[in-house]
């Protein structure tokens, strides 16, 4: 489909841009990613999604804003507390571009409902705040053949990594989560909220490049990030091929037990 | 980590970005001595993940870059 004037406009630092051009940005709009948690991780991936185009957009998010998140999930704002994330979330994402198309959950990520939300998108991005999530998320991605792009943050650092069929999952270096007594979470122990946004931001950027179809992935890599430092490391890896998941012989094969919190659709 | 004596300090590595001296051979028994947890660790070397599974037959060497990733679950 041919670009509008109006589009040619917004998108123009994209389409000038070298090795990008209009195709990509038609694939962009033509693209579908969804989104699971808007907080600090989703905040940013939410806007710079909308921003650049990327046709449809899901976000996933059961929680409603509460005035400790405004430190770091810049989405939202004070006037926002106590509303749904996710409509905080659509109504931001078609103010800053109202060129995208916007599908709300208003529920959690759970093993009943993951496969069927992943199915219609071409791309995940998980900003979700714990184990069991993420862990859901690599799961049902992997077990969809979806790619998707993990990020995880606490105190003054992060981590990320990215996924697409045939690469190393999250399994492949957490085999399992933390014991409960060994995990932090931001509640817990903190997070500087820049951290967030950076972290999120490469998220952003690892999806649309991999929409787009530019440049290198982190994939069968995991680059981590120390804001006290300010250094960030990449780590390579290999598929692993003993993975429960995406191993040779998986003995993971469909969803289950994961621990979540009820769902309400909207 | 366990502090050896001096006659016993035979190799010096770093573990994330501190110089430390260690008697381990593999990197199965660093992680034993520095008490890592059974999971949500992952060992690094020189930039390079090693699987848990792997631990046990990567041996250490002098100068080398350990890092040691905590799974981090914040969102």
């Amino acid at each position: 489909m041919e670009l509008t004037r109006e589009q040619r406009q917004r998108y123009n630092r994209h389409i000038i841009l070298d090795g990008f051009g209009v195709e990509a940005q038609q694939r962009l709009l033509n693209a579908k990613v969804l989104l699971v948690g808007v907080g600090g991780l989703g905040s940013p991936a939410a806007m710079y999604l909308a921003a650049a185009g990327v046709g449809r957009i899901g976000v996933v998010d059961g929680d409603t804003v509460s005035v400790t998140n405004l430190q770091r999930q810049v989405l939202h704002s004070t006037c926002d507390v106590g509303c749904p994330k996710v409509e905080v979330a659509k109504e931001r994402m078609l103010s800053i571009n109202p060129d995208v198309c916007v599908d709300t959950y208003e529920c959690y990520l759970s093993e009943s409902n993951a496969l069927d939300l992943i199915r219609p998108y071409d791309f995940v991005i998980d900003g979700t705040d714990n184990f069991s999530a993420k862990y859901l998320v690599n799961d049902a991605c992997v077990l969809s053949g979806k790619s998707f792009s993990m990020g995880g943050i606490n105190r003054y650092s992060g981590q990320l990594m990215t996924h697409v069929p045939g690469t190393a999952c999250y399994r492949c270096i957490f085999p399992e989560p933390p014991r409960k007594q060994d995990v932090e979470t931001c509640a817990m122990v903190g997070v500087l909220g820049p951290v967030a946004g950076m972290l999120g931001t490469v998220q952003a950027t690892e999806c649309v490049k991999c929409l787009a179809g530019v440049g290198q992935l982190l994939t069968d890599a995991m680059l981590t990030f120390d804001a006290l430092s300010m250094q960030w490391e990449r780590y390579e890896l290999s598929r692993r091929q003993n993975c429960e998941l995406c191993g040779d012989s998986p003995t993971i094969c469909e969803l289950k037990e994961y621990a979540f919190q009820p769902c309400k659709m909207r | 980590m366990r502090v050896m004596p001096p006659e016993e300090c035979n190799m010096k590595i770093s573990i994330n970005n501190e110089q430390h001296e260690t008697q381990a051979v593999s990197l199965a028994e660093l992680a034993s001595q520095l008490q890592l947890p059974q999971k949500g660790v992952a060992i690094a070397i020189d930039n390079q993940l090693k699987p848990r599974v792997s631990w046990g037959n990567v041996l250490l060497q002098e100068g080398v870059r350990v890092t040691i990733i905590k799974a981090a679950c914040g969102g």
